[in-house]
C-alpha cells in the first residue's frame, strides 16, 4: 500500500504542478460503453481516500435491488492527462475500480472481473498478454439510414488526399501520448475502414487501452465532423469489422507457450490453452460478439471465422497460431480471430482466459489442425471431420451462454444473469423488427 | 539524502572532519557483509574508500560494492602515493581517486564532479541528463525545458535509469527496483513501459534509452564509449 500511497501522491502533485482544472473518472458498464465523471482537483484528495459515491442504477448492470449506491475508486496508477485538453485548461482521467460502499468489489463491475480473473491467472503462475487488431469505419455522419464511407480505398491504399489517413495519423498521435503504443495502422481493405494494431501488454491494461482507443478514434473523427464505427458490420456486401486479438501466458518471465522445436512450437501449455478456446468457444461468443449485429460478420461468404478451429496459417480458423520468426520464441502466441471492437474488453478478456485456462488445467486435448480452407467445405465435410460451427446469431449464443458453468463462474452471478437478461430483450426486440430486407423482397411479391 | 558508505570503521578522523565541514551525510562501516546489511532503503549514496591502512581490506569492499545486482557508484578511492602503482588494472574498481593526506577542498571537489558525472547533479532533489531534468521533489520531468506527460511508473523508471546512467540495467533488475510486486505481467511490463517511455521522449530523444541485446537497457552514454 506505500507504493499507492506514493502513485496518489504522483498524481496529486502533478495535478497541482500542471495546474490540472478537471479530472474525469472513466469507468466501463456491463455492455462495455464508456463512463465519465468529473471531478475539480479540490476534490480528487478525498475521492482517493474515500471513493466517489453514486447511484449504480443508473448505469447498465449495475443496478441491484436493495442498496443502489455505490463507490468509484480512481486507479493513480492510470492517471494521464489529456492530450487533447485545451491548452489553458489541461485535464486528466483515471481509470476506477467499482466497489460497494464498504469496499469490498462490486460484482457489476468489469474491470474487476478482469482483474478477479487474472489474479486466478497469476496464482496458477501465468501473465497474460493482449495485442488486439482493432478494425473501425469512418462515415461521412451519424444519422440513421445508409451510412457514406469517406473514401473508395481499399487495403494499403496510398490516396494523397485522404481525409481519413489525416484523421488516423493524429488519432495516433493521441495514442502514443496516452501510453498507448500502435504497432501498425492502415487503411483495411473496404472503403474507409481502417486498422489500428496495438502494442502488446498485459491484460487489464489493455482492455483499458482498447477503452481509450475507441474513446479517441470518436472524439478526433467528431472534431472534423466524422462519424467513426466501432459496429460489426455496418455495410452490407463489404467484410465487417473484427477485433483480433494475439494472446500468450508468460511464466517467470518466458513465453510460456512456447514448446521444443519439432513439437509444433507450442509447449503443453499453449496446446491446452488452444484446446479450451476451442472447447468453449460458443459458450463465450455471446460475450465476445454481444450485438444482434456481431453475427452478421460472422457469416458466410466473408473472411470472418465461422468454425470452431484451430490452424498455423488457415486464416478462415478461429484459432490461429502465427509462425514466428526462428529464435523470437518469446513471440509465440495465438491469436483468437472472432472477437469484434464492440465488445466489452474486459469482459471478453475474462472469459477467453478463462477458457485458455480450462483447456490447460484440465488437460484438454488439441484437436488436429485444420488444413483446408473451411469456408469452402460443405455441412457434411465438415462435421465428418468434427468440425462444430460458432453460433450463427445472438439468441443461440446466449443458449449456450446460458448453459456454461464456466462462462459463469469467470462473470459471476450478477453480471451472467443481468448480461443475459439484457441480451435476450435485445434479440426480442430485434426479432419484432419487419426489416429493409423484408419490405424489399416481400412488399412487391405478396 | 541517504548517507554516503565510508571505510574503513571507524572513520578516519580528517576525513569525518572534511565531510561533515562539507554537509555531507555519511556512515562509516568496516566490512562488506555490512555494506548489504545496513544498505539504507534508497541505497548509499555513494562511498568513500580510504585504502591506507587496510589496502586489502578496501580493495575486497570496493569489488563487493561493485559486484552487487546495483554496483554502487560514485565510488572514491583514498590512496597513498606510494599505492599509486596498485591501482593499475583496477581501473573499474571506482570512479575517482584522491592522494592522501585528504585536502577538505579537494575532497568536495571531486565529490561535486562525480555526482555530476553520474546524473545526480548538484541539487539532491534534480536529475538532470543532457536535455533531461527530472525534479523528484514535485515528480516532473522535461525535456528541453518541455515538461513531459508520463503516467507513475514512466516516471518511475525514467527517474531510475536517468540516476544511473551509462549503466546497462537487466529487465528483473528494473522489475525488481523500479516496481517492487504491485503489477501485472511480469518482466515483459519493463518491454512494455520502455517503449512508451521512447515514444514520449520523441524521435530526437527516444535513443537516451539504449537496448543491450539479450541484456537489458541502458539510459545515455556506455561508460566504455561504445
Amino acid at each position: 500500500m506505500e507504493n499507492d500511497d506514493r502513485k496518489r501522491d504522483y498524481v496529486l502533485r502533478t495535478v497541482e504542478e500542471r495546474g490540472v482544472r478537471l479530472i474525469r473518472l472513466w469507468f466501463t458498464d456491463v455492455l462495455g460503453r464508456h463512463k465519465s465523471v468529473a471531478i475539480s482537483p479540490a476534490e480528487l484528495e478525498t475521492v482517493f481516500d474515500e471513493g466517489l459515491q453514486f447511484d449504480g442504477s443508473s448505469i447498465d448492470g449495475f443496478s441491484r435491488i436493495q442498496e443502489s449506491d455505490v463507490l468509484a475508486v480512481p486507479d493513480p496508477g492510470t492517471f494521464e492527462l489529456l492530450p487533447w485538453a485545451a491548452e489553458d485548461e489541461p485535464s486528466g482521467t483515471m481509470f476506477c475500480d467499482i466497489t460497494q460502499l464498504d469496499g469490498s468489489p462490486f460484482p457489476g463491475d468489469p474491470r474487476q472481473v478482469l482483474r478477479r480473473n487474472l489474479t486466478r491467472a497469476r496464482d496458477a503462475g501465468f501473465e497474460m498478454f493482449c495485442a488486439p487488431e482493432v478494425e473501425f469505419f469512418y462515415f461521412a455522419e451519424a444519422n440513421r439510414g445508409i451510412p457514406q464511407p469517406l473514401d473508395g480505398a481499399s487495403y494499403f491504399d496510398l490516396t494523397t488526399a485522404d481525409v481519413s489517413s489525416d484523421l488516423r495519423k493524429r488519432t495516433l498521435h493521441m495514442l502514443e501520448a496516452l501510453s498507448i503504443p500502435v504497432e501498425y495502422s492502415f487503411h483495411e481493405d473496404s472503403p474507409s475502414q481502417h486498422e489500428i494494431d496495438l502494442q502488446y501488454t498485459d491484460a487489464l491494461s489493455m482492455a483499458d487501452a482498447v477503452m481509450t482507443l475507441r474513446l479517441t478514434v470518436k472524439k478526433i473523427a467528431l472534431e472534423q465532423g466524422v462519424h467513426a464505427t466501432f459496429m460489426p458490420k455496418p455495410l452490407n456486401g463489404v467484410q465487417g469489422s473484427g477485433m483480433h486479438t494475439h494472446l500468450s501466458l508468460f511464466r517467470d518471465g518466458q513465453n510460456a507457450f512456447h514448446g521444443p522445436d519439432g513439437d509444433e512450437g507450442l509447449s503443453d501449455v499453449g496446446k491446452g490453452f488452444i484446446a479450451g478456446l476451442l472447447r468453449h468457444a460458443r459458450e463465450i461468443t455471446a460475450v465476445t460478439n454481444q450485438l444482434v449485429n456481431s453475427y452478421k460478420r460472422i457469416n458466410e461468404g466473408y473472411e470472418a471465422p465461422r468454425f470452431v478451429s484451430w490452424a498455423r496459417n488457415n486464416r478462415s480458423a478461429l484459432v490461429r497460431v502465427p509462425i514466428i520468426k526462428p529464435g523470437k520464441t518469446q513471440s509465440t502466441r495465438v491469436e483468437y480471430r472472432v472477437l469484434d471492437p464492440a465488445c466489452n474488453p474486459y469482459l471478453a478478456y475474462a472469459v477467453i482466459l478463462a477458457a485458455g485456462l480450462r483447456g490447460i488445467e484440465a488437460g484438454y486435448e488439441l484437436p488436429a489442425e485444420a488444413e483446408a480452407n473451411l469456408h469452402e467445405l460443405g455441412p457434411d465435410e465438415l462435421s465428418t471431420i468434427g468440425v462444430e460451427p460458432l453460433p450463427s446469431n445472438l439468441a443461440e449464443a446466449l443458449d449456450e451462454m446460458e448453459a456454461s458453468e464456466l462462462v459463469r463462474e469467470t462473470l459471476g452471478d450478477h453480471i451472467f444473469e443481468w448480461f443475459l437478461r439484457n441480451k435476450r430483450a435485445e434479440w426480442n426486440e430485434y426479432q419484432r423488427q419487419v426489416t429493409p430486407f423484408e419490405l424489399e423482397h416481400y412488399l412487391p411479391t405478396w | 539524502m541517504d548517507p554516503l558508505l565510508i571505510f574503513p570503521e571507524p572513520a578516519p578522523p580528517e576525513l569525518a572532519q572534511a565531510l561533515d565541514l562539507g554537509g555531507w551525510s555519511w556512515k562509516s562501516i568496516g566490512d562488506p557483509d555490512a555494506a548489504i546489511a545496513e544498505e539504507p532503503d534508497g541505497g548509499w549514496t555513494g562511498a568513500i574508500v580510504v585504502a591506507d591502512v587496510d589496502p586489502e581490506g578496501a580493495l575486497a569492499m570496493c569489488r563487493r560494492l561493485r559486484r552487487g545486482e546495483l554496483p554502487l557508484e560514485p565510488l572514491l578511492l583514498l590512496v597513498t602515493a606510494n599505492q599509486l602503482e596498485d591501482l593499475k588494472l583496477r581501473e573499474d574498481l571506482y570512479d575517482d581517486f584522491c592522494v592522501l593526506p585528504i585536502r577538505p577542498v579537494e575532497l568536495s571537489a571531486r565529490l561535486r564532479h562525480l555526482f555530476w558525472k553520474t546524473g545526480r547533479g548538484t541539487r539532491p532533489d534534480l536529475v538532470e541528463y543532457g536535455p533531461l531534468a527530472l525534479n523528484v521533489e514535485t515528480y516532473q520531468a522535461a525535456i528541453d525545458g518541455q515538461p513531459l506527460d508520463l503516467t507513475y511508473m514512466e516516471y518511475e523508471l525514467l527517474k531510475f535509469l536517468a540516476s544511473h546512467p551509462g549503466r546497462v540495467f537487466t529487465r528483473e533488475t528494473l522489475l525488481s527496483r523500479v516496481w517492487g510486486y504491485d503489477y501485472y505481467g511480469g518482466a515483459r511490463t519493463v518491454d512494455v513501459h520502455i517503449r512508451r517511455l521512447r515514444s514520449k521522449l520523441g524521435e530526437e530523444h527516444a535513443g537516451l534509452i539504449h537496448t543491450v541485446r539479450s541484456v537489458g537497457y541502458r539510459f545515455g552514454q556506455s561508460r566504455w564509449g561504445v
